[in-house]
């Protein structure tokens, strides 16, 4: 493949004509992205991915699309390639749905070390072939220096889910139970850190992970899950307010029971972040009757991203639309849904 | 570390003795520290105590202090070109005509920094440029901002100097009979620098207990109850409850410092008016450093609150928030009306993300 090496570093660099249409990006597509996530469908290399049957047919489709702006690119725990994959594929889990396919778009800034976009794609192809999701089809821009930061990707996934799956809020009601399958704010302060460049002598990882395989566990027979959401940006806090919104049930939380890592819990104090607003990538909110609860967190607890999983609080019948805290020491306050921007860019 | 001042045994404990000290009258305690109102929202402690005892929050953020006519001195220099440099939460304050972030939007060199070092760093790098910082803060920034002019300073750096002290302004609250107060609980920090002596005063003459309290919820309530202790076997007098962090004679090198740099003046806060003896002016030495001396741009003051805005009530801990109509309606964090929305520790703010 053809590149600009940058004198200094002696790094292939990555040009606006890579991202033209014409040779240089088709020896980018076939010497790159065509080698790492070769599948029948992707290698037609047609304008559109032709998707000749689904494995079931009694189902409904689910789709869903993100953009993935993180920076800084790498960071403890994963790479803004994984973060695409799973954000995407978890957004389709949560649906009760199995991911399929996904489409990949990529911007990149012009000046961008190519061992950089290998790196990344590589990140890619190897979270996509864990989760057995197909790329089919994929895009390749590049702008002027200045105008992206870096790398920003886009996909988009299809999925599949049974017919008859419901997970409807109107299908929550007061005496449910929330549970949450481990600890919060791991990602956005992992993202921070590297972002910021703190030498804390304990190392915080982003907990980003696709959430299908956990989700397939979770129901055992004759039991069954109310409803799901991942909480990423904007936190636990914003996720249940988002639950609760408009409807007739609120939410109890009890601060004592949402598991965090000591080390999360002291560099938000020292930073002055609350966890409740962190965002997280590899987190699910469950929402299961009182009867069910119990067996649904046993199996969950069964699960290698699960194993710290608790039953963090309860929906009530009021105060409606809003969620409440049972602080540590005993007192009440509302958490209310993030205002502003606790961090830019952390998914 | 902070475990223990956060353990639910201890808190529920002296909730306890906090109700059994309880007099049937109400009691009014004011705390005059945006810290310690985020400490008693976050953890909800009004509910753990008796319902005829009130603690609100007095004028504790400094943010919400600075008037108007500094912003907008802030914003003329901004536009002329010059550097301002400030805490993140100065950039919302509103001035007579828009904010920081209004002209740093409209391309306006302002830069948010997390020190005075910071800040004079900034004049190191563009020496060609004139850097100006809105010095605002108490007695807990304010010895940091006479390091920094004392021995860093430099030609091409002054700043908007807008720090106040927080002594005179309790005991204008307690002079002024508004309020009713029945004891202060004192910011820990501020005293961790000036120590227990400045409120000796307003302690004997208005015969008020001064608890200072450290941040942590047990904190707080054994605060609360030393107070409350206090007022029940009539001795009132200055009492340390922070005495991990705050020594009687406070930090005599700090002082020292402002004491180099600074005298005090009357200051204006915004929402209370002009207090006498309440503000650190630029002592004569340094007044090359003072920029509303060094640019010599006329300001005007306007004292007008935005129409409904009751700010002054509740610097005054005579309203809560949620007796202003535009509280979450017009007036929110994004977009605020009175300063108390703006500051991080704006009593406003704190009720917006922890409060119904």
């Amino acid at each position: 493949m053809r590149f600009i090496i940058d004198m200094q570093t002696n790094n292939q660099k990555i040009l606006l004509a890579h991202g033209s249409g014409g040779s240089l990006m088709h020896e980018l597509v076939e010497k790159l992205f065509k080698k790492s996530f070769s599948n029948e469908i992707l290698d037609e290399l047609a304008d559109s991915a032709v998707i000749k049957s689904l494995p079931r047919e009694d189902s409904h489709i689910c789709f869903t699309t993100d953009s993935y702006t993180v920076t800084p690119l790498s960071f403890p725990g994963g790479d803004i390639g994984r973060l695409a994959v799973c954000g995407t594929v978890n957004d389709l889990a949560v649906m009760g749905a199995r991911p399929l396919y996904l489409s990949l778009g990529f911007i990149i800034e012009e000046g961008l070390d190519y061992e950089v976009l290998e790196t990344i794609t590589q990140s890619i192809a190897k979270t996509a072939r864990e989760e057995k999701v197909k790329i089919v089809t994929g895009d390749f821009k590049v702008v002027e220096k200045g105008s992206a930061d870096k790398m920003f990707i886009n996909t988009s996934g299809i999925g599949i889910r049974d017919k008859k799956i419901n997970l409807s809020r109107k299908g929550i009601s007061p005496g449910d139970k929330i549970i949450i399958n481990g600890s919060i704010g791991d990602h956005g302060l992992a993202v921070l850190s590297a972002r910021e460049g703190f030498d804390f002598q304990t190392k915080v990882a982003s907990d980003c992970a696709p959430l299908t395989g956990l989700i397939e566990k979770i129901n055992p027979a004759g039991r069954e899950v109310k409803f799901m959401r991942d909480p990423t940006r904007g936190g636990l806090a914003t996720t249940l307010n988002e639950i609760v919104k408009g409807m007739g049930f609120g939410i109890k939380l009890f601060e004592q029971s949402i598991p965090l890592k000591k080390e999360v819990k002291a560099l938000c104090e020292i930073l002055g972040f609350d966890p409740l607003y962190m965002a997280n990538e590899g987190k699910v909110v469950v929402v299961a009757s009182k009867d069910d609860a119990p067996a649904i967190l046993e199996a969950m607890q069964k699960q290698a991203l699960a194993r710290e999983s608790r039953i963090i609080g309860e929906v009530t019948e009021g105060p409606k639309a809003k969620v409440v805290m049972e602080t540590s020491i005993g007192g009440h306050r509302i958490v209310d849904m993030l205002a502003g921007d606790q961090l830019p860019r952390i998914c | 570390m902070f475990d223990s001042f956060r353990d639910k045994d201890l808190a529920q404990e002296l909730a306890g003795k906090i109700k059994g000290l309880s007099e049937k009258r109400p009691l009014k305690l004011m705390h005059v520290c945006g810290t310690h109102e985020q400490t008693i929202v976050r953890f909800g402690l009004r509910d753990l105590l008796p319902q005829n005892l009130e603690v609100v929050a007095g004028p504790g953020c400094p943010v919400c202090c600075t008037p108007q006519r500094e912003i907008d001195l802030a914003i003329e220099l901004a536009r002329r070109g010059n550097i301002i440099t400030s805490f993140g939460d100065m950039l919302r304050v509103p001035g007579s005509k828009g904010s920081l972030a209004k002209a740093k939007a409209e391309g306006a060199k302002v830069k948010v920094v997390y020190s005075i070092q910071d800040a004079v760093e900034e004049a190191r790098q563009n020496p060609g440029l004139e850097v100006i910082h809105a010095a605002i803060g108490f007695e807990t920034t304010a010895p940091s901002t006479a390091v920094a002019i004392a021995n860093h300073a430099l030609p091409n750096f002054s700043i908007i100097s807008s720090h106040k002290i927080i002594p005179p302004a309790m005991e204008a609250l307690l002079a002024g009979g508004e309020c009713k107060i029945d004891a202060f609980i004192a910011p820990g920090h501020v005293s961790a620098i000036i120590g227990s002596e400045p409120y000796e005063r307003m302690a004997r003459k208005y015969k008020k207990p001064v608890v200072i309290a450290g941040f942590e919820p047990v904190d707080v309530l054994y605060g609360i109850f030393l107070a409350l202790k206090q007022i029940k076997e009539n001795r009132p007098q200055v009492e340390i409850e922070y005495t991990r962090v705050v020594k009687a004679e406070g930090n005599p090198l700090a002082v020292q410092k402002m004491d180099e740099v600074f005298e005090i003046s009357d200051s204006n806060w915004r929402g209370l008016g002009t207090i006498p003896k309440s503000g650190l002016r630029l002592r004569e030495k340094f007044r090359a450093y003072d920029a509303e001396k060094k640019f010599n741009i006329p300001i005007e003051e306007s004292s007008r609150l935005p129409a409904g805005c009751i700010c002054d009530k509740i610097l005054k801990g005579l309203n809560y928030p949620t007796d202003c109509l535009h509280f979450k309606t017009r007036c929110t964090p994004e977009d605020p009306i009175g300063v108390c929305m703006v500051g991080q520790e704006g009593t406003c703010a704190v009720y917006y993300r922890y409060a119904d």
